[in-house]
């Protein structure tokens, strides 16, 4: 029964990481920007959470009113600084996020403060399920994978089966064949990086209640969906759920049978799988 | 181009022989610790600003390096530099072939994505295991033992001018270097990988080259630095100090080596300047960093030549990207 | 050829003017008779109200002596050390060696603090560690010149061994980051339990700061131990308390933690909290006319309820009021002072407690038990307590 617990915990930690990789891959793979400030809209997400679920006393109502203002950033951020940098050497890019990470921290730093905040779980959700005669599981943690799986199901329906998916996926992979063919690769840009932003900062909000509110939460998110992009390929979004869910199992049975190995063992699976496959499980060259 | 820098390299160098005489202790280790960042930087220009390899992880073969010297250590007596010190730098030379192997075959971003992971694998290794104290780091009592009579590493004035030398010597040597058939063929690389390609250059090889020189040459900052703190810790391998590093050059200047020096003073004053102002001095370090990313696109080396196009004083120069 | 020559001797004497002028600013220091303070704290990050919290029980101590310490007047130097080891040994000297200073107060973070004993061992200087519980600092790495106001890392967790024990628990199960001052507590504890005759089940581990627990919950969960003893602190330790509520393990396998586990995060942990017993060198309600005050003064003049942090900080000061007391203000024998800091007798909010010939606090282990917003005070876990100091050089006497 135990291993069967650990199962649902490694699918459940997957699928949270997925959430919060799936804004970095969709940047990544339709824009092609690194986007190292990722964690910090992570962390932003997340103090989001906690303040406006502070002033208006709903979790529910702070998520609508997070994902807006997190958007709005976004398409700040994109129009007076990213969009500088689409024709410059990706090292640029990788600096300018690096800068921005710096800002974002020190801004959360003076405006909100440096202590450990909590977010209340909505009501509603606040129950746990009996598993065993010991350990129930939190209906939060179990609504978060369903948000997760709706979200990716979203996602691959708005880019395969939409018509505006289908705009993304041309500006993607012929950005000047799409110009020419008249489509606005400026705003389409836009919407992407601000899409990217609000995914990031959504969940944040939403793993806010179990994961709580504290200084450098975004730097611990950063790196392991970077490694997901990479295993997962760049821009594929069935790689990053793989990729994360694959982690997902790494971390939960490492730290439960390996401890010694457990934070290597991601890196490990990084490194075997490049080994035979160079652009991750699904990528496109 | 090397020419006119000429006059203004023998006056820093001199600057720098002589800054002893008038620096305090705490000065002297400052300017000590900006040359061996200077050597640091050096290792990535090759890398980024030469051959086109932009990577996010060269901080793990600084750090490979500078734990090889605290582990190899004695506990109590000082470590023979001699011997410690070629160790550090196979150690992190064989770093770089493993990863290098692994990660020259792709390029663009899936490069810097993959040798941030490779940095982070090796920064988690030492982090979460005890195989060199974790998280918490290890302590070297004493500096290295140069054994050559008259030269006392645990002497601020002598370790120095012995990092001035390696500064000096590693200057020269990539000057050198990149002015050979195989510096030549790195920069065609940069320039234009296909072309090399046609032309019959095995660019794999090459860039591996490149990679390994590059990580070598880390090593020996990253011992530097283990020799001089006598603490080492996993963060000097942290993607911070990769970042930083490349920060350094792109103040300075990519692609020039005297930018990779320029940007490490600067960089490291710079942040002495921000910290003496306020506590919140990351915020302004992250507006500079974004500022000279979107202003200043070929570093403080390239700062003349923007201001004189300014001016209108001189012709337009072609974007290098 | 006149031109390049112009040109080296003009960029010569420029140079050497910036460098004269610029870089090197101190000739020789007047001496003052202003003592030279050198704060090292966390002012941003993670530890940052520690950090706050222990310079204002510091300034508070000075206040109430009249602003002076021993009778003589203080200079501030602060650094922030952001809690970064990598940085701390540069921070250290900045305030040794930059601005002279005659002590050096620091730090919260232990890897820290073990990079300024080194600075303080290397050059002399007078360390007073006012947090950090590294067990070396008053172990292994023990000096003359260095003392600490506020625990080794042995120190809470030891009295928990005896707690847990007189309560029934016989199979325990600890879990902790892996880093120093997990540990040193861990082993603290298992050392006194397992003394008693109780058994470890399980020591678990992970990654610091990692803070994904619900692989170690459910392995609790099936281990079935009588009781958990666990160390965690900050964002760790709210997470660590939800979690565990969440899975419904509180009321049946009882959690049990160093003050850490609950200090400074209550209103953050709310409900999962309410009725855990953790051990401490301080609690809310510690009934003396000391604590009073100092709380009512702390209060009045900061408006936050004062913590753990601001009396160690509290303390500090007064350790140095005593021990400057009685060598007349003097800094000049350093023996004489060192062996005045060694005798005082600090009459502190926690309660009454002496130095230890390592140099750490001998003191009274509180238990304490959640209620509401506070640790709640409800007994003496263990009675003048003593760091074992294992490794230290000096108290081979």
């Amino acid at each position: 029964m135990e291993w069967l617990i650990q199962i649902l915990n490694s699918v459940q930690y997957g699928l949270l990481l997925f959430l919060v990789a799936s804004g970095l891959t969709l940047i990544f793979g339709i824009m092609g920007v690194i986007n190292l400030a990722h964690g910090s809209f992570y962390m932003i997400g997340a103090y989001l959470a906690f303040t406006l679920s502070s002033l208006t006393g709903s979790l529910w109502l702070a998520l609508p009113l997070g994902i807006a203002l997190s958007a709005a950033l976004g398409l700040v951020l994109e129009w007076a600084l990213i969009s500088r940098l689409y024709r410059r050497n990706h090292l640029y890019q990788v600096l300018l996020t690096f800068g921005l990470i710096l800002i974002f921290e020190e801004l959360r730093s003076i405006i909100v403060g440096d202590d450990v905040h909590s977010v209340a779980i909505p009501a509603v959700l606040a129950a746990s399920l009996p598993l065993t005669e010991t350990l129930s599981y939190p209906v939060y943690r179990l609504f978060i994978s369903a948000v997760c799986l709706a979200l990716a199901g979203l996602m691959y329906v708005t880019i395969q089966k939409t018509r505006f998916g289908m705009m993304i996926r041309a500006a993607a992979s012929n950005p000047e064949m799409a110009t020419s063919l008249g489509l606005d690769i400026r705003w389409i840009h836009a919407l992407v990086f601000a899409a990217g932003v609000a995914l990031a900062a959504f969940a944040g909000m939403i793993a806010a209640p179990v994961s709580s509110v504290f200084p450098g939460m975004g730097n611990q998110v950063l790196i392991v969906c970077f490694v997901i992009v990479v295993i997962g390929g760049i821009g594929s979004l069935k790689g990053a759920l793989i990729a994360a869910l694959l982690i997902g199992f790494a971390d939960t049975f490492g730290k439960v049978l390996l401890p010694e190995v457990a934070s290597i063992a991601v890196y490990l699976l990084m490194a075997v799988v490049l080994l035979f496959r160079p652009l991750g499980l699904f990528g496109r060259a | 181009m090397k020419r006119s820098l000429l006059p203004w390299l023998v006056v820093a160098g001199v600057l720098l022989l002589l800054f002893p005489l008038v620096a305090e202790k705490f000065y002297l280790q400052l300017v000590t610790k900006i040359m061996i960042l200077s050597i640091f930087a050096l290792s990535l220009d090759l890398l980024v600003g030469y051959t086109g390899l932009v990577s996010l992880g060269h901080a793990a073969y600084f750090g490979i390096a500078a734990y090889t010297y605290a582990l190899a250590a004695p506990s109590a007596d000082p470590a023979n530099v001699w011997l410690t010190l070629p160790l550090a730098l196979a150690a992190s030379a064989a770093a770089a072939l493993l990863i290098g192997a692994l990660v020259v075959r792709t390029s663009g971003v899936y490069f810097i994505m993959v040798t941030l992971a490779f940095a982070q694998m090796a920064y988690y290794f030492f982090h979460d295991t005890r195989v060199a104290g974790g998280s918490d780091g290890i302590y070297v009592n004493t500096r290295p033992d140069a054994i050559v009579p008259g030269l006392d590493l645990a002497d601020d004035l002598h370790f120095y001018y012995f990092v001035f030398a390696a500064l000096a010597i590693v200057f020269a040597l990539l000057a050198v270097i990149l002015r050979s058939p195989f510096g030549r063929a790195l920069q065609g690389i940069k320039a234009n990988e296909h072309r090399m390609r046609t032309l019959g250059f095995a660019t794999l090889r090459y860039k591996l080259a490149a990679f390994v020189l590059a990580g070598t040459i880390a090593g020996l900052a990253g011992y530097l630095a283990a020799a001089k703190e006598g603490y080492v810790n996993p963060e000097m391998m942290a993607w911070h100090q990769s970042g930083a590093v490349l920060m350094m050059l792109i103040l300075g200047g990519m692609g020039t080596l005297v930018g990779a020096v320029l940007g490490a003073f600067s960089y490291v004053l710079l942040q002495e300047w921000f910290s003496a102002l306020t506590k919140h001095w990351q915020l302004l370090m992250g507006g500079f960093i974004v500022a000279a990313v979107l202003l200043l696109p070929q570093g403080l080396v390239g700062l003349p030549r923007l201001l004189l196009r300014r001016r209108g004083l001189r012709s337009v120069q072609p974007n290098d990207d | 050829m006149t031109d390049r020559r112009q040109f080296m001797q003009q960029a010569g004497a420029l140079a050497s003017a910036a460098a004269i002028g610029g870089l090197s600013p101190s000739i020789a220091r007047a001496q003052t008779a202003k003592l030279r303070v050198g704060m090292m704290l966390p002012y941003t990050g993670t530890y940052a109200a520690l950090g706050t919290a222990i310079t204002q029980g510091f300034k508070l101590a000075v206040e109430e002596t009249g602003g002076n310490l021993g009778g003589r007047a203080l200079e501030y130097f602060t650094v922030d050390d952001e809690s970064e080891p990598s940085k701390a040994t540069d921070n250290a000297n900045k305030l040794v060696q930059r601005d002279k200073v005659d002590l050096l107060l620091g730090t919260v973070h232990s890897g820290v603090v073990m990079a300024m004993v080194k600075v303080a061992r290397d050059n002399g200087t007078l360390l007073i560690i006012p947090n950090a519980g590294a067990n070396a600092a008053t172990g292994g790495q023990c000096a003359p010149n260095i003392f600490r106001t506020s625990f080794s890392n042995w120190q809470p967790a030891h009295p928990m061994g005896k707690v847990m024990y007189d309560r029934g628990h016989r199979k325990v199960v600890t879990l902790t980051w892996k880093y120093g001052a997990g540990e040193e507590s861990i082993e603290s504890f298992k050392e006194a339990f397992t003394k008693l005759g109780g058994s470890i089940a399980k020591e678990m581990y992970l990654p610091f700061p990692n803070v994904e627990f619900q692989p170690f919950i459910t392995e609790i969960a099936s281990l079935k131990p009588d009781a958990v003893f666990v160390f965690f602190a900050g964002g760790g330790a709210v997470k660590l308390t939800r979690d565990y509520a969440a899975a419904g393990l509180k009321d049946k396998i009882p959690l049990y933690g160093t003050g850490f586990l609950t200090d400074g995060t209550l209103e953050a942990q709310g409900a999962s909290a309410q009725g855990l017993l953790t051990t401490l060198h301080y609690g809310d309600g510690i009934e003396n006319a000391k604590n009073k005050q100092f709380r009512y003064n702390y209060g009045k003049k900061y408006g936050v309820q004062a913590d753990v942090y601001a009396v160690q900080g509290y303390d500090a000061a007064l350790l140095l009021h005593g021990g400057l007391n009685a060598v007349k203000g003097s800094f000049g024998d350093k023996k004489a002072l060192y062996g005045a800091l060694e005798k005082v007798k600090i009459d502190s909010p926690r309660g009454p407690w002496t130095m230890s010939k390592a140099h750490n606090p001998i003191q009274d282990i509180y238990l304490r038990k959640v209620d509401g917003n506070a640790n709640q005070v409800i007994g003496v876990a263990w009675k003048a307590l003593e760091d074992p100091a294992r490794g230290c050089k000096m108290t081979a006497a």
